[in-house]
Order: structure tokens, then sequence, then C-alpha cells
């Protein structure tokens, strides 16, 4: 069949542009944690990213580096445990996943907000727009809120979401993932992201990770399966921790050298 | 004197397609207290590279307390008993605002004006297909040496500026791509 422009592209096509991307930032030897708004494998980026470089803002009066504070008030004793949230147990396999929220000193983030939402356990959002036809799971929204303890950890009870096909290109799955959203002490700290599970065999074929073009730096989205955290006849265990980028209220180079002065 | 080795970040990744059920909230669109008269209307479109409006983002604004006081919480007050968003507590200015865009590509936050000395409201911008959220600022006046703008060419410093429609309504069109492209910042440095 000749390639015409409605043609859906083929994973064959998207891996080779994933790989060519690979290759062109190990060449540039610029090593970037996070991923380039320019990914062109991910198609909904084309249209979606400045062509402009940043304005770089370094201004220690800048209202950005103050945030938005959350307390008891803005969560229920029942959000970090998605399996608790209708009249009976959602489907899947029952997990708990923790770990600790830091900014880049390594400094615990305490006491803010984390909010999580996932597919079901068959790779399906509760969401009017998602159109893959696995079930919905009535016992199982997939919306979860925490905050930080004194030490920066959280933790969720929730079930393993399932992958799930979407449009990106033909036979496009996403490897299985939760939605984290997290802040920090500055909004210039704010972090939208998603974890992944450890030996997914999607990774590969997921633009959306591969954005993430430095090995060490996409390995920091996968959580690690930690037997410790598994509960004898009920959940397993992932541990992830999350490192918060940006200038925060008190971190700046000269707090780094007095921290690490003492 | 050693200094410390900054830990990796964790990276970004796309807030997709499905975040509505989960992030925005009864009221995150009202910032200012209740019966506040000086509240302002702070709305525009968000556009993509083709100048087609974007239904799918999600906008955050932010400022600080008045008088360098630590904002409070209870942006996303819940009831704890059927655990529904209440709305905030109509007193205090959490500073915090969370609206997704409708179908227009339109949002929406009715907040109370900035100080003169910071004249300006912060927006983080999330969307699909946009891999790492991006800041803005939306002025409401522009200072003569206000070092963000006057840094910039005047067709660039304009992107930043929301233009009042009439009193109390500043309208901030934010264009991810292209001719009128907005300024957006970078704090990581």
């Amino acid at each position: 069949m000749p390639p015409t422009q409605s043609r859906p592209l083929t994973q064959q096509e998207i891996s080779r542009e994933i790989a060519e991307q690979a290759r062109a930032h190990a060449d540039s030897g610029v090593v970037s944690s996070h991923p380039d708004r320019d990914y062109a494998p991910y198609r909904s980026s084309l249209l979606r990213h400045p062509k402009q470089p940043l304005v770089v803002l370094d201004d220690p009066e800048a209202a950005e580096l103050s945030g938005p504070v959350f307390g008891v008030t803005d969560v229920t004793d029942l959000d970090h445990d998605l399996t608790r949230q209708h009249l009976a147990e959602p489907l899947g396999e029952r997990i708990t996943v923790t770990g600790r929220v830091l900014d880049r000193a390594g400094r615990p983030v305490a006491g803010q907000l984390v909010e999580i939402w996932q597919a079901n356990a068959s790779g399906r959002y509760a969401h009017q727009r998602d159109q893959h036809p696995a079930p919905l799971d009535p016992n199982f929204s997939g919306v979860g809120r925490c905050l930080t303890g004194g030490d920066g950890e959280y933790s969720f009870t929730t079930i393993k979401p399932g992958a799930y096909p979407w449009r990106n290109h033909e036979n496009a799955w996403r490897p299985a993932h939760i939605h984290f959203s997290l802040f920090g002490t500055a909004f210039s700290q704010r972090l939208v992201t998603q974890m992944y599970f450890p030996g997914d065999p999607l990774f590969a074929y997921d633009p959306i990770l591969q954005s993430v073009t430095d090995n060490a730096a996409r390995e920091r989205l996968v959580a690690a399966y930690d037997h410790e955290l598994s509960r004898s006849e009920w959940s397993l265990g992932y541990r992830w921790d999350i490192v918060l980028d940006g200038p925060g209220a008190t971190l700046t180079e000269d707090r780094l050298g007095t921290e690490a002065a003492r | 004197m050693t200094r410390s080795v900054p830990v990796e970040p964790t990276p970004s990744q796309t807030v997709g397609p499905f975040y509505g059920y989960a992030l925005p909230f009864a009221g995150g669109g009202q910032v200012a207290p209740a019966d506040c008269p000086d509240a302002i209307t702070l709305h525009g479109i968000v556009r993509d590279g083709a100048g087609q409006p974007v239904p799918d983002a999600l906008i955050e604004t932010w400022q600080p307390a008045p008088a360098g006081a630590s904002a409070p919480s209870g942006s996303m007050r819940r009831d704890p008993v059927t655990g529904r968003h209440l709305g905030r507590n109509g007193v205090d200015f959490t500073g915090f605002g969370r609206v997704a865009t409708d179908a227009d590509g339109r949002f929406c936050v009715r907040t109370l004006p900035p100080p003169a000395a910071k004249p300006y409201v912060s927006l983080c911008v999330f969307a699909r297909g946009l891999l790492h959220h991006l800041f803005t600022r939306a002025y409401l006046a522009a200072p003569e040496g206000e070092p963000l703008l006057a840094a910039l060419e005047p067709e660039r410093s304009a992107t930043l500026l929301a233009r009042q429609e009439r009193a109390g309504v500043f309208r901030f069109d934010i264009t991810l791509q292209g001719e009128k492209e907005t300024v957006f910042l970078d704090f990581q440095s």
C-alpha cells in the first residue's frame, strides 16, 4: 500500500524516529533530565511546543519562588486509598506505592500535596473521552491525594493500572503508569509526571516515556518493586522517590553550599 | 568548601488527556474571596501552533498572599462526610487557582489584583501534547523599567500584557507556538 497522508504511522516508523532522537541527543552530549517539548515521535507535541527559547528569569523576588500551601482541609482520610472509595473492592492487583518527595538538595518536601490519577486494571480511564472498549469498574475511580509527611514520604494503596491503546500511531500502547502531580515550596518546583512499573515490555515502543532521551533520567520514572513493602496475602509494594526540579523558596546556590558545609 | 551535589530531578511527563476527573476542583477559578469588591476577572484562550483552541489544557495561577504573609491552605477544601469538594472558605486568599480550558480553549479565573510591586499573575500551562509544563506571567500593568518586560523586544513583551477589556476584566490569551507565541519562562537556573 503506498503511503498517503491519512495512513496512520506504523510502530516501525515511530520506533525509527525514537532511535534517531536518541542518537541525536547522545551525539549532542547534552544530558537533560526533562523531555524536549519538541519531540516529534509524540505527534501531539508538534503544534503544542514553543519555537522560541524560554526566557531565563533570575529574580530573587519572583513570585514563583513561593507557592501554594495545602493542609488537612484539602484531603480526606480515604483519599490515599483508591481501593476504598466505593461500596466494594475494585478488580485488579492490589498494590501500595510509597516513596519520598525531595528537592534538588535532597531535602524532604514536607506537608505538600501529592495527587495521582490512573486507568483501572483493564486499562480504562473513568473519563468520557476514553473510548477504549475495556470495561469500566464501578468500584474504581482512579483518583488519589495525600499530603507528604515530615520526611517527605507519601503512600497510596491502589490497583495496578492496565496498559491501554492510544492513537499516536497504529498499534500504539501506553505502558502501565500512574500520573503524579506534585507541589514543592515554590511554584517554580511544580511537577506533573508519570510513574511506570519495572520490566514493562512496552517501554521501548512508547514515545512519551522515550521522550526522556537520557537513559538514567528515564530510569528515574520507573518504580522499584520492593518486597519489604509487600504485605503477606494482601498487596505488592513499589517504591518511587520523586525529586522536584527548579529553585525552591530556600534553595539557592549559596544555601546548597551552606548545607554542604554542615 | 565542598558543594553538595544536587540530586538529579525526576523528569516531567505530559498531563495527558484524561486528568479531567482528577485535577480540576469546584471553585478552582474562584480565587478571590466572596464579595471582594476589587476582585478581577482574568480570562483568555489557549491556542496551538495552527491557531486552533486547545480544549484540553489545564491552567494554574499563583499569586503570593498580600504583604509577605504566607498563603493559607484551603484551595481544595473537602467535605469529610462525602469526600466532595467544598470550595474555599470564602474568607482566606490562598493565591492558587486551577481551571481546565473548555471546548473553545477558554479559561477564566476571578482573583484579587496583584500588588503594584509585582503586578502579575503567574501561570503554569499543562496540556496533552506538552511534555513539560510552561510558565508565563499575565501582567496587569507594565511599570517603567520592569526587569522582565524591559529585557524583551516590544513585540515579545506584548504577549505578557493582559489587555483590560472593561473595569475589572482582563484578557490574556496564551499562544503555545508560532506568530504571537507567548513568552514562556525558565526558573531553572
